[in-house]
């Protein structure tokens, strides 16, 4: 006979954990960020860009220390689930929870409010709610959660096009570095470049944006993907757009890419530029 | 290179001496403003009434802070980006605005009105938000309340750091800094 353990988590703890991930997010900056912060000062011929480098490793220190968000654009709270399929909610309805912790999170912790509750109308909704969720349906009896606040500046300069499949490689690489190119000064450089490769439309751009989930600077594991992540990286870094676009070499920390298979008559390709806060917490319940 | 100690409000002859690349400490007072101040104050001048604050010889600062801590003066206040504010700044500087603080390129209209009434663009670092914050030692909101971080809010500044972008003679260092860099 089989036995069926089911694991219950509590709506309880999902809204505790929220609001934490939500605060930690915006106060702590990775060790990854921090790390190639450090790098990048290293390699930086701009004065000004170095200038700048070491304001945004100081600026680390000081909202880690004071536990104050780093930037004030603490953005709209896109989280991602990974719920086990041996995992039963209690408590109440999952998204409430997630939105309640939210709520929790960016009003405790002084978080700023950026969200309008209608798109045209523009009325802040007050408290940063609701949530962008996404959700995986995965084995196992865990909910994993990410909460990745992501800020304006940088989304605006994002994009997404349907190539022809004839434009192939070089049709890529030169839609990413001609949005990179467009993007300037803008997403507040150096930037993190999440990109997207197959899929259909909607999964190409949660290709993008999962892509700036992955600890930075780490390479694809697929060896031809992780080789045009390099060159792309290379030739973004030779625009010289710089930090704050300002002139440097250090216009990009990094390039990730995610790829999916996709239709015989498609080649989809998602941007989602980052800015250097490039920010997410995780929590396994 | 050496820094630029500034006090507001600024006067023709100091601006018309700024140029592109210069690091500048600003000190004294500030105003702030993002889409929805300027939208308000566009449609009052619009009417033909007076603004909120009189700008002439002002600087305004792009800025939407997050809510302070108990015991913060301003919660973290770097810049927004300033290209959102492009279709309204022109008219503010033809009444005498002499600074704007935010991050990104400005429009051809605004460098144009820059270099006709002498005002200049200050480059604020993007992202460092917190460390910025620690410079503003006094903040109250003086218009717009309803608005919230949106809300037009007076700031005094000791040593404000920014780097000017955009000078009086039409120079962009957004334009320059990429050429400089660039790997032919």
């Amino acid at each position: 006979m089989e036995v069926w353990v089911i694991k219950t988590v509590t709506t309880g703890e999902i809204v505790e954990t929220v609001a934490r991930l939500c605060m930690e997010a915006n106060y702590y900056l990775g060790d990854d960020v921090i790390r190639a912060f450090e790098n990048s000062l290293k390699e930086e011929l701009s004065l000004t860009g170095k200038d700048i480098l070491k304001q945004l490793l100081m600026n680390a220190k000081i909202a880690a220390e004071d536990q104050v968000p780093m930037c004030q654009d603490t953005g709209f709270a896109v989280v991602f689930l990974e719920l086990g399929q041996e995992v039963r909610i209690a408590g109440g309805n999952l998204y409430d929870a997630i939105n309640e912790g939210v709520r929790k999170g960016y009003t405790g912790g002084f978080l700023r409010k950026s969200i309008v509750d209608h798109p045209l109308n523009r009325v802040n909704t007050g408290d940063n709610t609701p949530a962008v969720i996404h959700t995986r349906v995965v084995p196992g009896d865990k909910l994993k959660i990410t909460l990745a606040p992501k800020g304006g500046g940088s989304e605006n300069m994002s994009a997404l096009r349907m190539l022809k499949p004839a434009e192939g490689l070089e049709g890529v690489k030169k839609f990413v570095i001609d949005t990179v190119r467009a993007a300037g000064p803008n997403p507040c450089p150096p930037m993190v470049v999440g990109v997207g490769i197959g899929g259909t439309f909607e999964k190409c751009a949660l290709l993008a944006k999962e892509a700036l989930l992955r600890e930075l600077g780490k390479p694809s594991p697929l060896p031809d993907i992780a080789a045009i992540e390099k060159e792309l990286l290379e030739k973004i870094n030779a625009l010289g757009i710089g930090p704050q676009g300002l002139g440097g070499r250090t216009t990009a920390l990094a390039v990730h890419i995610e790829i999916y298979p996709c239709h015989i008559a498609s080649l989809p390709v998602a941007v989602n530029i980052n800015c250097h806060a490039a920010r997410h917490k995780e929590a396994v319940l | 290179m050496p820094q630029i100690k500034l006090s507001t409000p600024l006067s023709d002859e100091v601006v018309e001496n700024l140029r592109i690349g210069q690091k500048v400490l600003l000190n004294g007072l500030l105003y702030t403003g993002r889409d929805a101040a300027h939208k308000k104050m566009i449609e009052l001048l619009d009417q033909g009434k007076p603004l909120p604050i009189d700008v002439k010889g002002q600087v305004i600062y792009y800025v939407g802070p997050s809510p302070a801590k108990p015991g913060q003066i301003i919660g973290s206040a770097g810049p927004t980006t300033s290209g959102r504010m492009d279709s309204y700044a022109p008219r503010l500087i033809a009444l005498g605005l002499k600074g704007m603080i935010g991050k990104g390129k400005r429009s051809p209209e605004v460098i144009k009105a820059m270099k006709q009434h002498k005002a200049v663009y200050f480059a604020a670092v993007g992202g460092a938000a917190a460390l910025i914050s620690r410079s503003i030692k006094k903040c109250r909101v003086i218009a717009y309340p309803e608005l919230g971080p949106e809300a037009i809010h007076e700031l005094y500044v000791e040593n404000f750091p920014v780097i000017v972008a955009n000078d009086t003679l039409g120079g962009d260092l957004y334009e320059e800094g990429m050429k400089i860099y660039a790997v032919k």
